[in-house]
Parts: C-alpha cells; structure tokens; sequence
C-alpha cells in the first residue's frame, strides 16, 4: 500500500513514522522548508519539499499510483483541495482529510471530502463518553455507509430494564453489538438480560434513535419526551 | 445584476468600481476593513456611491449570506488564496447555486483542470506567460 500524506506537522509526522513502521511505503509533502529539513534529518527520502495542492507536486509524489491520501495541513482549504484532487482527477480510492476549524466541517461535506475528521469533534465524544449525561452518545458515523454506533445508558425501570436481548422491542436496522456493566463489556447473545446501569452499543441505520431511545430510556423520561 | 466579490485587493476592488459604475448592484467581502480604501473616491465614499461592503472571512458563510451571496447573480472570488478562491467558488456554485461563478487561480495547473470541472476560471499566471511568450519569441 502506497500513502501520501499532505502537511509534515505532528499529525502528518508521527503518521509517517507509524505507517513506515508497519511496512507501509510513504510519502510525506511538507511546504515550509524549515521544517522539511527537520523531518527529513528523520525521514530521509519519504518526505518531499513542495505545496501539496499544486498538481505537480502530487504527480512527482507518485499519486498515479496512492492507494491512499491524507491530508493534515494546518489549513481546511488546502486539505479540502488536496483530496477532492486526489479523488476526482487522479482516481485515488482512499482518502482522509483534517478539519481544523470544526465551523468548516460543512465544507468538507459539501463538496464530497470523506472521512473529514476533526480533533475538536474527537475531544467532545471523548468527553460525552466520559461524562454519559446525556443520554445517547454517538460513538461512529459512517455517513457513506449509512451507519452508526450510538451509546446508551439502560434507565431505571425502562423497557429493556431486565429483559432478554431477544424479547427487546428494537425497530429493524438496529442491533446490540455490546455491553458495558461494571466497566467490562461483553457481546450479548440473544437470551442475555439487559439491566438497568448498563451501558449498551448499538449499531443502527440513522434516524432510528428515537424509537431506539424510547426502550433505554427511564419511564418518567420517555414519557414526558 | 447583483455581483458578490470576495476580495478587496486590486482586481476586486477595480472590477467592483467598475461595476458599480455599470449601473449592478455591488457587494465586496474582505477581511481587511482597511481594503475598503480600495473602494473610495476621492469625493465619495463607496457606501455613498451605492456600494456595500461586509467584513468577514471567505469560508465563514454568516458572512456570506450577509454579503448577500443568496441573491448573486455573480460570484466573484478574488481573494489573495487560490486555494481559498476554489473553495469558496465551489461553496457558492453547489450550496447557494449562483449562476455565474468567476474564480481566479494563478496556478496555470489547477486553472485548467477547475476550468473542466465547470467553474469559469481565469489565470493571470497564464496570461502572462503567453504574452512572454509572444513577446519573447516574436520574429
């Protein structure tokens, strides 16, 4: 497998490194000279000197060939261009670009840049899951696969609450893939017991959590809701 | 026609002038509120001279729509990025559907290859290398 990567900062650098270590072949397009002369005291030949949204600097990278392309510039429009490049002109099947400004997320999906991943996003799951008070988490979205995995706490007296997997009322297009008790998680079969306190993965098609949130939810809750 | 031109530097603000003087409704959003000089005669204030002017970032779209993106009936992005420039281009052809979309890009590369996606661009760059070219190798 053949990476780029766009933009030699800590993101671009420790991936290169990560990427080299496990085999990958890489390249790294770094446009400040500074710094690509520090990286290429490590990386030698996988880091090239140019701006990686000019075309030639691409085709001299190799991007004919990329199984993959990321780009982790400081800059949202320099890695929104760099990979509808690499998509549309140059067939690249792969591609994975970074938002800096979470405001320019729309952006990214306005023009068709996906995984566009944001560090601000991360940070906020991070913390929804470390403080579950708001009911329903969104672990993963796979927009172009029309799937996601939601977090739920199961509610004191709710309709799951000591029910088996299988007598659960879940709206087709959903599943529970695992669950969280007492810090450890275990995947489900069809005749364990959900209890109250659990905390349970599903994978689900969107726009299901509604009917999905009504069985997890506290009765009083789901009523009012 | 309402004309929106992002970028107040010296081709957008000389075509804003210019329009304005054609008798259009002119917008001009740029970042720099001092680049509103560009915009001024010496007797009369652009805003005076029927012109608006919006302070704000290319990519922030609150600032676009108060520029008045909704309504343009062309689109002109000439600010200093070329990368910033076919962006927004694209923001404003796809999500606000202006009909006429100009976008300047001094990378001879890119220009040519936007130009086949669709959006009308226009490359000082490669002006003035055919013009060298003409120059210089003339007989």
């Amino acid at each position: 497998m053949y990476v780029i990567i766009a933009g030699a900062g800590k993101v671009g650098w420790n991936l290169a490194r990560e990427l080299i270590a496990k085999d990958r072949e890489v390249t790294v397009i770094e446009s400040d000279h500074n710094r690509f002369r520090v990286v290429e005291d490590e990386l030698e030949h996988a880091v090239q000197y140019g701006d990686a949204t000019e075309l030639w600097v691409l085709e001299r990278a190799g991007i004919e060939r990329a199984n993959l392309v990321i780009a982790v510039t400081g800059d949202d429009e320099d890695n929104i261009l760099i990979c509808q490049v690499a998509k549309e002109k140059y067939g690249c099947q792969r591609i994975v670009a970074r938002v800096n400004n979470p405001r320019n997320l729309q952006h990214f999906k306005l023009l068709g840049i996906q995984p566009a991943v944001s560090a601000t996003d991360l940070i906020l799951r991070l913390i929804e899951h470390e403080v579950p008070e708001y009911g329903l988490i969104q672990l993963l979205a796979l927009e172009e696969e029309h799937l996601e995995i939601i977090e739920l706490e199961v509610g004191e007296g709710c309709e799951a609450d000591g029910k088996r997997v299988q007598d659960i009322d879940l709206p087709d297009g959903s599943l529970i893939i695992s669950v969280l008790r007492g810090g450890v998680g275990f995947v489900p079969k069809a005749d364990s017991v959900i209890e109250a306190g659990d905390q349970v993965l599903l994978i689900l098609d969107p726009g299901l959590e509604a009917e999905i949130t009504l069985q997890f939810a506290p009765t009083g809750a789901s009523a009012s809701a | 026609m309402f004309i929106l031109i992002i970028g107040c530097g010296r081709v957008g603000s000389a075509v804003a002038r210019k329009a304005l003087e054609a008798g259009h409704e002119v917008s001009v959003l740029d970042r720099d509120p001092l680049s509103h000089e560009r915009l001024d005669r010496e007797q009369m204030t652009w805003e005076d001279a029927g012109g608006r002017f919006t302070v704000g970032a290319a990519l922030d779209i609150d600032g676009l729509i108060e520029a008045g993106i909704e309504r343009s009936d062309v689109f002109l992005a000439a600010t200093s990025g070329d990368n910033t420039n076919l962006v927004i281009a694209q923001i404003a052809q796809r999500r606000f559907k202006v009909p006429r979309v100009v976008v300047r890009v001094a990378d001879p590369g890119r220009a040519a290859w936007y130009q086949e996606q669709g959006l009308h661009t226009i490359c000082p760059t490669q002006v003035a290398i055919d013009q060298a070219q003409k120059v210089a190798l003339a007989p």
